[in-house]
């Protein structure tokens, strides 16, 4: 029996263990070790060769992750690892650290109940380790941490002990700054400390590590690794020390089983009635209980079609079994069932409630998707995303005989990747992939060319703008072409509490109309307009003011209809709308429902709409990227004026030794081609990163050019729409 | 001058004499036949029945850019509609655009569906409530959106004992609503099942050789071949007498509704 077939064998006893099992992630910034790290976890685990660990990159299965040497989509492997004279079975998801992947994290997080954040010991904490304990944090997932690459100090920085350990401590104390200014609350429970366990350090490269409870169970002191490092034997110290062991005995006594983690993870990712059957075995990670699944991950194989990935929160799941998929209609019937081996998915016959589970058949599922035997169940809340699609591409199959496999290949990455947004511009019939940034949408154009097999071409990326208002306007009259059909509507700027809760899915038009009218009235906003949402388009918000209308309830698709397409395409360049409230004031109808279809009522509540937005005081918002670069000090100067050259602002510096940080802000249309600009300005010695910061105000000098660029662009007529253009007078 | 007049109801014999005299007169004669079609004849013929050139405009010609109204302000312009002119249509807003350009207009009337099928039907004009259309569905938003007005017509009227005309809709891509769809449509919405008795008078090619007009349950038209277009559908209240035995002599209706 081969030793991936014993693995196998172990792995299927203790899945219906939940005591021993850990369900976890590894987190941490751009190339802090994340991979290397699961690597030789694996290889402790004697699923990769020793010798191979640290160079095979074994979790990234992706051939473009093996080449750029960077993970892109979270994999997940499953592992057995002793403790204590007991087996344990380690579920594992490895993330992506670059944030224009941040999506996969947060939605790996969903599956996982405990996180190991990897922080390398030279650089400490950066912004992409606060973004990514942010969202285990939100997820309620419990934190261990990994100090990796301590040999740099020793060798590269040559820091005798005593700075060591006063390094070390600072990255601890950096941690649990972050901690606790992300919750004070619970800082209490999540707060890191090395003198307890909850810290171990080492170097994944060279496969070892310490904690305080090892040194302690192997009598092996701190001035002992020093020396080892020092004397650079470091594979002597492996064999003392081994990485695999100190993980994952601190992986097994510090984060928790199901168990204990569904108890407490559940109430904050499923908002159903905690007392309700399904609720008490979900907390209960009951296995005899109703099957409970939330997908975190779709992917595609050659042989079995799409596997959906994700954390099974109660039941079983069996072969055979016929699953209700959230927000769809009938059943899925699950056909495969299988845990994963780094690439490889290995089948079993069933799955019990507390694990990461692989399954074939879902093939209504989408990431988010919840999968149950239920027929009603309330779905686990949606998983957010802290950053928006806010860069385009125009894709095109590059052989016209490609063009049917482009449609569905789109379709396929947009389904595997929700952080991308696949649409077909109705004018130009042009294939539009939007994502996070410029790095994101080349490794999926990549992917569709290498895995898909279609040959595109991409246009220059394009930058996703807002249009906005800053006054008010109306009521506007918008009349049907037959002009008997009357809409009145307003349009004032939406409270910017109320767009962030859209935007951050707090509130929709799927949940309890009383819970969202006592959700905005906590904002401030008057019950009158509460208790009247018709409809929410992009962050844009429809009220039905009107009393007493004849017809209008069977009018209203039709008018919610105009709102959509007026919101998703703003008069002044076609780009989407962003705080708009409209009241729909008053509406006059004619008596026949023949001529008030949707050819008279669409485009007369598009057109007011219109019209209304360029009477009030309309603008473009633009995307804005937070910009983290540490620089050594003789390059700083020309780090800085790459920022100020591209309309940056530097929003904070601080020193550390001969290193500087800089934090600043910079529009996304002055983001492309800067890494290449970045890396001559600095002789390439700046480390960057960047990370979402929303949408703030086009300086007024550069609309009228912005609005032109884009409309041509467009193939619209060139120059400002007047509201003259949209309804008459 | 701009003058509408009304085609009748099936060919180019329809018109009325006044009608052809103000084609004769007018320096241009326009038709539209999206919100009625003659059945019974083509543009070519009427063109030569007429002896003139008529150019036929679309619905956004009519509704959203009337340009060709403008003619009207130094010349007589004919605008050709089937049935009566300002029945079942929006052309009000027409006379009133017309107005606003100081146009002065004339209505030349022709015959009617609306008094033509409750001449058929055998039922007493006095006795019809108000009328509607049912539209074809439509699917906005991936929702399949089907008008609850007729039948709220339908039963208001019936509340009052008036019978129902349904005039059925007309779409360049879906066609010519059928009888069948229309009775269909109605019991779809009929959650409440008080349709389930009630009558129709379907009626086909009203003003043709081959018209047709049976009465019947709704229930069974919703399974019934009326053949070509056009077809309208009425919902009777309480039957007279006289109105009941006309339906059962003339319209095939079951005997038992005698009884009512």
């Amino acid at each position: 029996m081969g030793v991936k077939k014993k693995m196998v064998e172990r792995v299927r006893g203790l899945m219906s263990q939940p005591e021993n099992i850990r369900n976890i992630g590894i987190v941490a910034h751009i190339d802090h070790g994340k991979t290397t790290l699961t690597d030789n976890l694996l290889a402790g685990a004697g699923m990769i060769s020793k010798e191979l660990a640290g160079t095979q990159l074994f979790m990234d299965s992706d051939e473009e992750e093996q080449e750029r040497g960077i993970t892109i989509d979270a994999a997940n492997v499953s592992m057995v690892h002793e403790f204590e004279g007991e087996e344990y079975l380690i579920n594992l998801i490895d993330t992506p650290g670059h944030v224009d992947f941040g999506g996969d994290v947060t939605r790996a997080m969903r599956a996982v109940d405990g996180a190991v954040v990897v922080v390398d010991a030279v650089e400490g904490a950066m912004p992409q380790t606060e973004t990514v304990l942010r969202q285990a944090l939100r997820e309620n997932v419990t934190p261990v941490l990994f100090v990796n690459k301590v040999d740099r100090l020793i060798n590269e920085l040559q820091v005798d002990p005593e700075t060591m350990q006063i390094k070390l401590g600072k990255v601890i104390d950096n941690v649990n700054k972050l901690i606790k200014g992300m919750s004070e609350e619970k800082y209490k429970e999540w707060r890191i400390d090395a003198s307890n366990g909850t810290v171990a350090f080492g170097s994944a490269l060279y496969n070892w590590a310490i904690s305080v409870t090892y040194m302690q169970k192997s009598k092996i002191d701190f001035k002992e690794v020093y020396n080892y490092c020092k004397d650079n034997n470091m594979k002597e110290l492996a064999e003392r020390c081994p990485l695999h062991e100190v993980l994952n005995d601190m992986i097994i006594k510090h984060l928790p089983d199901p168990l204990v983690a569904q108890k407490r993870r559940v109430p904050v990712i499923w908002h159903g009635d905690a007392d309700s059957e399904i609720g008490a075995q979900m907390a209960s990670c009951d296995p005899d209980g109703d099957t409970a699944l939330m997908v975190t991950k779709i992917t595609r194989d050659p042989h079995a079609g799409e596997i959906a990935t994700g954390r099974l929160f109660s039941g079983t799941i069996v072969r055979g079994q016929e699953l209700h998929i959230s927000g769809t209609s009938g059943t899925d019937r699950i056909q495969q069932v299988g845990v994963f081996m780094g690439p490889e998915r290995v089948e079993v016959e069933k799955i019990p409630a507390g694990n990461i589970v692989a399954v074939t058949g879902l093939k209504n599922a989408i990431v988010g998707s919840t999968a149950t035997t239920l027929r009603d169940m309330y779905p686990f809340e949606m998983i957010t995303h802290a950053s928006e699609p806010v860069v385009t591409v125009a894709v095109e199959a590059k052989h016209m005989r490609d063009l049917p496999k482009l449609v569905e290949v789109l379709r396929q990455v947009s389904k595997e990747d929700p952080t991308l947004q696949v649409k077909i511009d109705e004018e130009t019939g042009e294939h539009l992939l939007a994502g996070m940034g410029e790095l994101h949408l080349e490794v999926v154009a990549h992917r569709i060319e290498r895995d898909k097999g279609v040959e595109i071409t991409t246009s220059e990326p394009i930058v996703a703008y807002r249009e906005t208002i800053m006054g008010r306007a109306g009521p506007v009259e918008g009349k049907s072409p037959n002009r008997h059909n009357r809409f009145y509507i307003e349009v004032s700027p939406l409270e910017p509490e109320i767009v962030d809760m859209i935007k951050s899915g707090e509130i929709s038009m799927k949940m309890d109309k009383i819970e969202r009218r006592d959700k905005v009235m906590e904002v401030g906003m008057g019950k009158d307009e509460a208790k009247s949402f018709s409809a929410i388009s992009e962050s844009n918000i429809l009220l039905d003011m009107t009393k007493g209308v004849q017809y209008l309830r069977e009018t209203m698709e039709l008018i919610i209809e105009g709102f959509e397409e007026a919101t998703t395409a703003g008069p002044m360049s076609r780009e989407p709308c962003q705080g708009l409230k409209l009241r729909l004031v008053d509406v006059k109808l004619h008596e026949d429902a023949v001529h008030r279809g949707p050819a008279q009522v669409i485009p007369a509540v598009r057109q007011a709409i219109q019209a209304a937005i360029l009477m009030a005081d309309v603008t473009l918002l633009e995307p804005f990227q937070k910009v983290f670069i540490q620089v050594p000090q003789d390059h700083m100067g020309g780090a800085i004026s790459e920022i100020q050259g591209r309309r940056g602002a530097i929003l904070n510096m601080t020193q550390e030794g001969d290193v500087t940080d800089i934090e600043a802000k910079t529009p996304v249309a002055e983001l492309f081609g800067f890494a290449g600009d970045l890396r001559s300005a600095t002789e390439g010695r700046a480390l960057w990163s960047t990370e979402f910061a929303g949408f703030e105000s086009l300086p007024k000098n550069l609309l009228p050019e912005i609005v032109s660029q884009i409309r041509t662009r467009k193939g619209l007529k060139p120059g400002i729409p007047k509201p003259s253009d949209f309804v008459s007078e | 001058m701009l003058t509408f007049v009304g085609l009748g109801l099936y060919d180019e014999e329809d018109i009325t004499l006044k009608g052809v005299r103000a084609i004769k007169d007018a320096d241009m004669v326009f038709a539209e036949f999206y919100t009625s079609k003659m059945m019974g004849t083509t543009i070519e013929r009427m063109e030569s029945r007429y002896q003139t050139k008529i150019t036929t405009l679309s619905r956004g010609e009519i509704e959203a850019d009337p340009a060709w109204l403008y003619h009207a302000i130094d010349r007589d312009v004919v605008l050709l509609s089937g049935g009566d002119p300002m029945v079942s249509t929006t052309h009000i807003d027409l006379r009133l655009r017309a107005s606003d350009l100081g146009i002065a207009t004339v209505v030349v009337h022709g015959t009617s569906i609306a008094s033509a099928a409750a001449g058929l039907a055998g039922l007493q004009n006095y006795r019809f409530g108000k009328s509607a259309t049912i539209p074809f569905p439509y699917t906005v938003r991936s929702k399949t959106i089907v008008s609850e007005t007729p039948y709220n017509t339908v039963l208001l009227n019936r509340d009052n004992d008036l019978h129902t005309m349904l005039f059925l809709d007309i779409d360049p891509e879906k066609g010519f609503m059928a009888i069948s769809e229309a009775a269909q449509l109605l019991m779809q919405v009929d959650e409440r099942g008080l349709l389930d008795r009630a009558l129709g008078i379907g009626i086909a090619r009203a003003g043709s050789p081959d018209v047709v007009v049976k009465c019947d349950y709704i229930r069974n038209l919703a399974g019934s071949d009326f053949g070509a277009p056009m077809h309208l559908l009425i919902v009777p209240a309480g039957l007279h007498q006289m109105e009941a035995e006309a339906l059962v002599r003339f319209a095939g209706a079951p005997d038992e509704i005698i009884e009512r």
